[in-house]
C-alpha cells in the first residue's frame, strides 16, 4: 500500500522547513452519515517528526483537524539527503510510518 | 473540605505570581495538585484535553494553568470561512523558550483542536487546517518558559464543518 504520508522537508542551509499532508479522514464522531447514523470517531491522535534519533516536532491531534491534514513547520539544523521520520497513530491504533530526504 | 481546596488554590495562584521557577519546583511535592502532574506527564497523549466540550476546561487539563493575552503570539487566519471543514490557521510567536502551541475552538462539540509539542531548536511557528462547526473565537495558546500566552479571534463560518 502506498504511504499515507506525504512530506517534503527542504534545507536553507540553517533551518529545514517541513510540511507535511497525510490522508485519513479524521472523523471527529460528531457527523452524521446519508442514513442519519453517527460515524464513529477515527482520527489521527500523534504525529511524530524525528531527526537525527530525536523529536523535532509531535502533534497532538483531536477529531478537529480537518479530513486529509496538512501541517508546516520549521526546526534549526537538518542537511540536505539527512533523513526525516515521519509518523502517526490513530484513535485506533492504526499506524504508519515514511522517511523523507531533506532536500 | 472545600474551603480548604480552595485555600490552597489561592496560595498556589499567590506563588505562581510572586515567584518564578523555583515555585513551580516546590509546587511539584505538595500532594493534591493533579493540574501540575498532568502538565507533568507531557509526553503522552493528552485523553483528558481532548474529552473536555469547554474551552477553559480544556486548557486547564492540558496544562493546569491558564493564559494570559499577549500580542506577542500572531494567528493568520480568514475573517469568514466559506467552508468550516478546513479553515487553514497559522500561529507564530516572538516568545523565547516555546515549548508547545496550541488551537482551540470555543464553539466546537469539543474545544481543543491540536496541541503541537516544539522542542529546543524548533521554530515556534506552525500551521495546519482545523475544522469549525460555527461562527466562533479561535485561541491559539502559546506555552513560553512554563507561562501560558494567548491570542484570540472570531472567524465567521458559512457552512459549518462538524456536521448535522
Amino acid at each position: 500500500m502506498a504511504s499515507s504520508i506525504r512530506v517534503r522537508a527542504t534545507s536553507n542551509g540553517d533551518t529545514t522547513e517541513v510540511q507535511a499532508l497525510i490522508q485519513h479522514p479524521m472523523d471527529s464522531g460528531f457527523v452524521k452519515d446519508a442514513k442519519g447514523e453517527i460515524i464513529p470517531p477515527h482520527f489521527i491522535q500523534v504525529l511524530t517528526f524525528e531527526y537525527d534519533g530525536k523529536p523535532v516536532f509531535v502533534a497532538d491531534w483531536g477529531g478537529g483537524v480537518s479530513k486529509d491534514p496538512y501541517v508546516k513547520f520549521a526546526f534549526k539544523g537538518g542537511k540536505k539527503g539527512d533523513d526525516l521520520k515521519v509518523s502517526w497513530v490513530d484513535n485506533k491504533g492504526a499506524t504508519d510510518t515514511t522517511t523523507a530526504k531533506i532536500q | 473540605m472545600n474551603i480548604t481546596t480552595s485555600e490552597f488554590s489561592g496560595t498556589r495562584r499567590l506563588l505562581l505570581k510572586g515567584a518564578g521557577v523555583a515555585a513551580l519546583i516546590g509546587l511539584g511535592v505538595i500532594p493534591f495538585d493533579v493540574p501540575q502532574a498532568l502538565a507533568a506527564a507531557n509526553d503522552k497523549y493528552p485523553e483528558e484535553a481532548f474529552k473536555q466540550k469547554n474551552e477553559a476546561d480544556a486548557i486547564k487539563a492540558l496544562y493546569g494553568k491558564t493564559a494570559e493575552p499577549s500580542d506577542k503570539v500572531k494567528m493568520d487566519a480568514p475573517e469568514i470561512a466559506e467552508n468550516g471543514a478546513v479553515v487553514p490557521i497559522s500561529a507564530t510567536t516572538t516568545l523565547a523558550d516555546v515549548t508547545s502551541i496550541s488551537f482551540l475552538v470555543s464553539e466546537n462539540p469539543i474545544s481543543l483542536i491540536a496541541s503541537y509539542k516544539i522542542p529546543a531548536g524548533t521554530l515556534p511557528s506552525v500551521a495546519n487546517r482545523i475544522k469549525m462547526a460555527k461562527t466562533s473565537n479561535v485561541t491559539v495558546i502559546v506555552e513560553a518558559g512554563g507561562k501560558l500566552y494567548s491570542a484570540q479571534k472570531e472567524i465567521k463560518v458559512t457552512v459549518g464543518g462538524c456536521g448535522g
